[in-house]
């Protein structure tokens, strides 16, 4: 497996993101900058790190959903590129249009950075074929704008194409349907509030995060 | 021309920070509001003397930029 990160100014967990990569393919992750206009031809994956891209401005993930390297992933995910957005990651797939609805405010106006228990709603994917359905695992959470909210008619479109990936089992934002994590409708697209790069090895605490990494790398070995 | 674009949440779309407002204004004694509505202002210098070319721009900043519209509403006012 070949993988990208992409890094905005103010990014702030690539370099995590980057070792998880690196630890389940034993290469060379690219890094892409925000300016770059074009993604390597030979990138299976590209992971959009957790940070306040350009300091949150206007809406989180709003300005970096328009800067050029950002044009080039809605091109890649058109052509049926894997992309795992995490946090501000998962902010920009979804002010990007690549993912449906969006992410707002938490309910309690809160920051809020802690371990959260989550349930698995779809393992049937290249992201989450190492989990159980319905398994229970505990993530990291760290954010202030993780409240998901998408209208009716998305929130349909999202279960009759099994596109929840993950939901909270005690909600900590509002989020809709207690949702933590949503796929494309090809299921190549995964944005998540979570950090699995955080629990990513036993010397963090555990490595509920790592099966995520580890699925990818079987899909493309 | 001077272009004052506001953007707030949807009705519908709950508004936790308009309610924690309207709760502290209860806590200060103004007990008669029904609801608060928090947003943003932009407010643009424009190149531009054709009213009706500025409030198209207006829209297409807010369409691709300044609104999210699964969530955000937004009012454009022109001034001279």
């Amino acid at each position: 497996m070949k993988a990208a990160v992409i890094i905005f100014p103010g990014s702030n967990c690539d370099r995590d993101l980057t070792v998880a990569f690196k630890k389940v393919t034993g290469k060379k992750v690219s890094i892409i900058w925000h300016k770059d206009a074009i993604i390597p031809k030979d990138i299976d994956i590209i992971g959009i790190p957790g940070g306040f891209s350009y300091g949150d401005y206007l809406r989180s993930g709003a300005i970096a959903a328009k800067s050029p390297i950002c044009q080039a992933l809605m091109g890649f995910a058109n052509a049926g590129g894997y992309i795992l957005g995490i946090c501000n990651g998962f902010q920009i797939l979804t002010e990007t249009k690549i993912l449906p609805g969006t992410l707002m405010r938490n309910r309690e106006l809160k920051y809020i950075c802690r371990d959260t228990e989550l349930i698995i709603e779809n393992n049937n994917t290249a992201f989450t074929h190492g989990y159980q359905k319905k398994q229970r695992i505990t993530l990291p959470i760290a954010h202030h704008d993780g409240n998901y909210f998408a209208d009716d008619e998305t929130l349909n479109y999202l279960y009759d194409n099994n596109s929840v990936a993950l939901t909270y089992v005690n909600n900590p934002n509002g989020s809709v349907k207690n949702i933590a994590g949503i796929l494309s409708k090809n299921k190549r697209v995964l944005g998540m509030m979570p950090h699995p790069e955080r629990l990513n090895d036993s010397q963090l605490g555990g490595t509920d995060g790592a099966l995520i990494f580890g699925a990818l790398d079987t899909m493309f070995s | 021309m001077r272009l004052l674009i506001s953007v707030t949440l949807k009705k519908g779309v709950l508004d936790p920070q308009g309610l924690a407002i309207k709760n502290s204004l209860s806590s200060l004694g103004f007990d008669n509001i029904n609801t608060v509505k928090q947003g943003k202002i932009m407010e643009i210098n424009i190149q531009e003397t054709n009213p009706q070319k500025a409030k198209a721009q207006a829209k297409q900043m807010c369409e691709r930029l300044l609104a999210n519209t699964v969530i955000e509403e937004y009012m454009i006012e022109l001034k001279q």
